[in-house]
């Protein structure tokens, strides 16, 4: 029978199903961070057992650190105990931890995928939602919850009832100045903020099949944005290309084999998919969004949307705006803006700074704003220094800073101060999110670029340079 | 260890809001604890609570007129990150069960495995029954596990909600999947083995 290639991987993975229940789903490789783990290590202890297969867990911090002065001891002793727990767990139980400050130190999904941790057709968890940034490489990759954690650290395996499947296909070329991350704002806008739960999603089309492994990451990190446990797309010559010479991905003839395999990683032609939806890549353009969940966006040229209809929507609705302070009917467009934002699991990487650089270079900070560069791992940091970004910054008036979760979620330093408005290129814009009081607009690197140099909600599009 | 779940009657908290995640259920900046216990006094922080520390006089879990063990709450609840505190701070709060139209997948999992039972039910349901315990708070639900069936005689309710029949065996005797993947090791090795991993 035809399948999908979600069906694929999950039923390759499949250690037991229990009738009537969830499958006991074997898990290839997990991630930890110091948030979500030191409870599970507790449960682990506890029940006086060891972690089952050590060697498939890797561990790092990155939500509790700080951004700048790295080599010092972390000031807030709460995330000081929070991140030297996770070492001690991770020491106690011999599992591999890249310390904070090391060379292989990051936000652990853009670590993951630089180590070649991350590969095609892998089963991949962390406690993290945004864990579903490692289906760019055609592996089913989803956040867990602490329990599971436990789980997996006991068992190496997790229960799970087997989702469905979606298939979205973006048709087209995308337009200049649209990127991966308009992308993923643009069909979660038009799925809503939990349009897509239940589903695995597949993405498909020329447009995904256009973009670079880092795209491809920003693109399915925001799939839990629409309430997917993850997102993938299958492996093809450009995830081939990423993964060659990456330090954990095999080498010699195991390579050749193992790239045999993902190339052959695809849904089969006459599968069927629980939902199928269709997206033309003429259609989208910079977006931004509005409101207080990633669904609520819009074009950065189009006006804030009235209402919903439903009495109970509309209450909400109105909530996020009051929250916001935005109107109906108005263009964003001007609105004056306080913080930029650039970094995080979503946009993070070597290619979000080169877009964001490609506008700034030349041009000066706007006064009024503060802007965040936050590289997403100490390689990324490594080569934005290499590439001479880091001269354009500093000559525009930017700084640029050490890497972490930082501003995306107000765990640490770095964080928007109530009532400031701030263009973030991160993935949630949920009331407080970036701290308490906080407004945040979610937008791509191209876009905040845009807002930190003239100060304002700017079409990037009109500050391109050729 | 854990608690078993029997059937519940209860007057209900209403959070008719739609989208409520996890950010709102607990803030970020209160995830560093290195315990389970505790969250329950940071449920709904930035919301129950003002700027200075106040209890915000109008949020539902400060209105004297709300108690109870049952959470009522507008659809996709839950959404964003996955982080399991908000199931512990949802059940250390005191909660036991949370109804609503429409849970988002990690969270609903999350409060299973922390002993809170998420009840489904369809949307024009739950639209009268948040009225109803609004305008009435003494209102009494009743949740039972055992026959899937949550129950409001004030308003003529009585709907049958569904539960993955592993997990209802696993709250109704207290068990844990760890417990339960512990014992099929062997399996995993037998996987292992014949997939050359």
């Amino acid at each position: 029978m035809a399948k999908t290639l979600f069906d694929k991987i999950w039923d390759a993975h499949a250690v037991n199903t229990i009738s009537d229940g969830p499958t006991q789903l074997y898990i290839d490789r997990h991630y930890c961070h110091e948030v979500t783990t030191a409870q599970a290590f507790d449960g682990l202890r506890r029940r006086g057992i060891q972690v089952f297969r050590p060697e498939r867990t890797f561990c790092t911090p990155d939500h509790n650190v700080p951004t700048k002065d790295q080599h010092l001891p972390i000031a807030d002793p709460v995330s000081r105990n929070q991140v030297e727990t996770l070492e001690r767990n991770a020491k106690e139980f011999g599992l591999t931890y890249f310390p904070l400050g090391s060379e292989r130190n990051g936000i652990i999904h853009v670590i993951g995928p630089e180590n070649g941790l991350t590969l095609p057709g892998m089963t991949i968890v962390c406690g993290d939602s945004h864990t579903s940034t490692h289906g760019a490489f055609g592996s089913i990759a989803f956040g867990i919850g602490t329990s599971e954690v436990e789980m997996v650290l006991a068992s190496q395996c997790v229960l799970q009832t087997k989702p469905k499947t979606m298939r979205i296909t973006v048709d087209g070329k995308l337009a200049e100045g649209v990127t991966a991350k308009d992308v993923a704002l643009y069909i979660i806008s038009q799925l809503s903020t939990g349009g897509a739960t239940g589903y695995f999603v597949e993405y498909a089309g020329e447009a995904i099949r256009s973009l670079s492994m880092e795209g491809r990451m920003t693109l399915c990190n925001m799939s839990i944005e629409m309430g997917a446990r993850g997102g993938f797309v299958a492996p093809d010559e450009v995830t081939i290309e990423y993964c060659r010479n990456r330090s954990y991905a095999p080498k010699g003839a195991e390579w050749d084999k193992a790239v045999e395999y993902w190339l052959s990683l695809k849904s089969d032609d006459d599968a069927v998919f629980d939902r199928e939806i269709k997206f033309n890549a003429a259609d989208i353009k910079p977006r931004i969004t509005f409101g207080t969940n990633p669904g609520m966006g819009i074009a950065i040229d189009e006006k804030v949307p009235g209402a919903p209809a439903d009495a109970s929507a509309a209450a909400s609705f109105a909530d996020a705006l009051t929250y916001m302070g935005f109107e109906s009917g108005k263009s964003l467009l001007g609105e004056p803006v306080d913080y930029v934002f650039v970094g995080s699991c979503t946009n993070g990487r070597i290619e979000d700074f080169r877009d964001f650089a490609s506008i700034v270079k030349g041009r000066k900070k706007a006064d009024s704003v503060t802007v965040w560069l936050v590289p997403g791992s100490r390689a990324v940091e490594s080569q934005i220094r290499k590439e001479g970004l880091d001269r354009i910054f500093e000559e525009a008036g930017m700084e640029l800073r050490q890497p972490g979760c930082s501003a995306c979620l107000a765990m640490n330093p770095d964080k928007i101060p109530a009532g400031k408005l701030s263009v973030s290129t991160s993935n949630r814009n949920f009331e407080g999110r970036q701290g308490p009081g906080a407004r945040t607009i979610l937008a791509s690197p191209l876009t905040a670029a845009a807002a930190a140099v003239t100060g304002c909600i700017t079409d990037p599009r009109t500050l391109a340079t050729k | 260890m854990k608690e078993k779940f029997t059937t519940i009657t209860s007057t209900c908290v209403p959070m008719p809001a739609e989208n409520i995640d996890t950010d709102r259920i607990i803030p970020a900046r209160f995830l560093k604890s290195t315990s389970r216990e505790g969250f329950g006094e940071k449920l709904f922080y930035d919301q129950r609570f003002d700027a200075d520390g106040n209890a915000v006089a109008d949020f539902p879990l400060n209105n004297p007129a709300y108690g109870g063990i049952i959470l009522v709450a507008g659809k996709n609840f839950g959404c964003g990150s996955s982080r399991e505190h908000a199931a512990w701070a949802i059940h250390d709060y005191g909660f036991r069960v949370v109804v609503s139209s429409f849970f988002a997948d990690i969270h609903k999992n999350n409060e299973l495995n922390s002993f809170v039972l998420p009840v489904t039910i369809p949307q024009d349901m739950l639209d009268k029954l948040l009225l109803a315990i609004t305008a009435d708070p003494s209102i009494q639900v009743i949740v039972d596990l055992e026959n899937q069936m949550i129950k409001c005689d004030a308003i003529g309710m009585e709907y049958k909600f569904d539960i993955n029949p592993y997990k209802k065996y696993c709250l109704l005797n207290g068990l844990d999947d760890v417990d339960y993947l512990l014992s099929r090791r062997d399996d995993v090795v037998a996987y292992e083995n014949k997939t050359n991993k």
